[in-house]
């Protein structure tokens, strides 16, 4: 087991190293300057180039990246352009606020979609599995940012239940709760949808399978056999589930716009419109090592839970 | 009493297809049967029916089932459950698509034992090792945290033998034990089921397309067509005085002794009748050669041979001649 997680931690560093790759090639190959945000549209030639070596713009593109690439490697992601702040710090802030809420949101979406999933698979072609096959789809192919705004409206607006933007006074933990159900509710519409529909064709599948009768041959009731589909389901259940945090925490752009949410989502949509590249930079690749780290996690679960995988 | 009971069971799936057609067949305790046949011939469905592990909502089940007295149709859904293990148990043709996959075999016994049983986890664990060495597990401690894919396939059906016989049932079922094995492991495998049954007085039901397997454990064959019984009678019967053209077509299909290279196995020509369509008469005529006219017509009934050899033939005196079923018996 160890020897696998070695091993599996070794993978990961040539898959971060073409992400930073990828990620650093994307920002450069996109128009438009990077100092524009910054600089009064007067500034003279002068000026232009002096702040070009300070950010190291004025460098061959490969110097650049192989320059970001050491002082990321000791945690130094650069300084933001447009607010000059240290990337680090606005990165790791932005993560905590969208890993708040993408936890709550998968935590949502894989209670209902285990359930509906569950529900569709025991009853296939009944009614149930009907409204619960209509609920997952709808959740995967409703626009989100829609979705939030109707929200807003309903439980903020009308019934003014719950705050409908921004995140709280965080010195109170229920205010700062209060403030996160609506998006985390947004959000865990995707993962929801994707779950159930997982969840229903493991479901299906382990219930056509020879052991079923095998069990039923034991005389174990349905509530014991239930017991043996979970257990066989929650490998690739749990996968599922990883994976979706995973995308999630890449903050839904969208999302943390409408509810002005000061996620990974957020800060991404600022520094692309304010072309400010450090961060973009910096963000993109905490996030990809996020849904690495994320990835071996489920893989190390799944290897757990799963006598079948080997452990070799 | 018989252990098993079967009286005129029809099975019906969908409405239309009609697996096993007015079956009646009764075991006496500590007797092994074999019912033989061919792919779709009702046999592993007349078996099940005896646990009703047909899914109920497609299945139509008719007649009367009575096994140790209790009649099985007629049971409640918690009945059953508590019947199904210490009363009548099955072990199935392929035990790695019978037995949960992320489950040890260990914790798959001790579930049946705990489940019918009011004893400790410890206890339970105790009496799956003590099952693993009756069934002549190798180094069954080990092997009883080992999951099913971790075991050879006769190591695999060694342990469905002792699931199945884990809360002492007084009937057992099994349907193709050896049929997924290699010939060596059949035999094994059959010669611990016949020993078994001795030890513990079982009274089995063997369901096998095998005519070499079912001579070498049961007392009794009955052999299934198209959803009916058409022979029954003692194995040594059945083998030196078929009367069923079926039943010689079997014995003749059979590869036995030494045979020249080249020779060709006598097949039964033609294919099973859709069993969605049965004909009116004798389901096996359009294959037979010694067929009259009145077996495309009307249902042959069970005509006694001897004692209890029965076969479901109108030509059962003079078809065996006329199909050279005496030349079968010397050989």
């Amino acid at each position: 087991m160890l020897v696998y997680l070695a091993r599996r931690v070794v993978y990961t560093i040539p898959i971060l190293l073409g992400v930073s790759l990828v990620c650093f090639a994307l920002v450069h190959i996109a128009p438009g300057d990077p100092l524009v945000s910054v600089l009064p549209p007067d500034a003279s030639a002068e000026l232009q180039a002096q702040l070009r070596a300070l950010y190291g713009f004025d460098q061959p593109y490969i110097v650049q990246f192989l320059r970001w690439l050491g002082r990321a490697l000791q945690g130094d992601l650069g300084t933001s352009i447009a607010s000059g702040r240290s990337v680090t710090t606005e990165v790791v802030t932005a993560v905590g606020y969208t890993l708040r809420i993408a936890v709550l949101a998968t935590l949502i979406g894989f209670f209902f979609g285990s359930l509906f999933g569950f529900v569709a698979g025991y009853y296939r072609g009944s009614a149930m599995d009907r409204i619960a096959s209509f609920v997952s789809v709808l959740g995967v192919s409703v626009p989100h940012y829609w979705l939030g705004m109707v929200l807003v409206i309903i439980f903020a607006a009308i019934l003014g239940w719950l705050p409908p933007t921004g995140k709280g006074d965080e010195s109170s933990l229920w205010e700062s709760f209060r403030h996160m159900i609506l998006p985390a509710v947004t959000m865990s519409v995707i993962p929801m949808g994707i779950v159930a529909r997982t969840v229903r064709a493991l479901v299906a599948d382990i219930l056509s399978q020879e052991f079923v009768v095998g069990l039923r041959a034991k005389g174990l009731t349905d509530a014991g056999i239930f017991r043996h589909v979970v257990k066989n389901a929650a490998p690739t259940a749990l996968a599922v589930m990883g994976l979706q945090l995973g995308y999630l925490l890449g903050g839904s752009i969208l999302i943390e716009t409408v509810f002005s949410w000061p996620g990974t989502g957020f800060v991404l949509n600022n520094a692309i419109f304010q072309r400010d590249l450090p961060l973009l930079q910096g963000t993109i690749l905490v996030l990809a090592l996020f849904f690495v780290i994320l990835n071996l996690l489920v893989d190390m679960l799944q290897t757990a839970l799963d006598p079948r995988i080997q452990r070799s | 009493m018989s252990a098993v009971d079967i009286r005129d069971l029809r099975v019906t799936f969908g409405g239309v297809v009609r697996a096993v057609d007015g079956v009646t067949l009764s075991i006496e305790r500590g007797e092994v049967v074999a019912l033989i046949g061919e792919s779709g011939s009702g046999k592993s469905v007349t078996l099940r029916s005896l646990m009703r592990l047909h899914p109920p909502r497609a299945t139509k089940m008719e007649g009367t089932i009575a096994v140790e007295g209790r009649d099985v149709l007629a049971m409640t859904p918690r009945a059953l459950a508590d019947y199904r293990g210490p009363i009548v148990s099955m072990i199935f043709q392929e035990p790695l698509l019978a037995l949960d996959p992320v489950y040890t075999v260990g914790e798959q016994i001790m579930e049946i034992i705990l489940r019918h049983e009011k004893v400790s986890r410890k206890e339970a664990r105790a009496r799956a090792l003590a099952l693993f060495e009756r069934v002549r597990i190798p180094s069954p401690e080990r092997r009883l945290d080992a999951y099913p894919h971790e075991m050879s396939g006769g190591m695999r059906q060694r342990a469905m033998i002792a699931l199945a016989l884990a809360c002492r049932p007084k009937v057992l079922l099994a349907d193709e034990p050896t049929t997924a094995l290699d010939a060596t492991v059949q035999i094994q495998i059959l010669l611990l089921l016949r020993e078994l049954q001795r030890d513990l007085g079982l009274s089995i039901i063997f369901v096998t397309h095998d005519l070499g397997a079912a001579v070498e454990v049961a007392d009794r064959i009955a052999v299934m067509y198209a959803g009916r019984i058409v022979e029954e009678g003692t194995a040594r019967e059945l083998i030196r005085n078929p009367r069923h053209p079926y039943t010689i077509g079997l014995l003749k299909s059979r590869a036995h002794g030494v045979m020249e290279k080249g020779t060709r196995l006598d097949a039964i020509p033609g294919a099973p009748p859709d069993l969605a369509r049965l004909p009116p008469g004798c389901s096996f005529a359009p294959r037979c050669a010694a067929a009259i006219e009145s077996c495309q017509i009307e249902q042959p009934p069970s005509f006694v041979v001897e004692g209890g050899h029965r076969a479901r033939c109108f030509r059962w005196k003079d078809a065996p001649a006329q199909l050279g079923a005496q030349a079968l018996g010397a050989a």
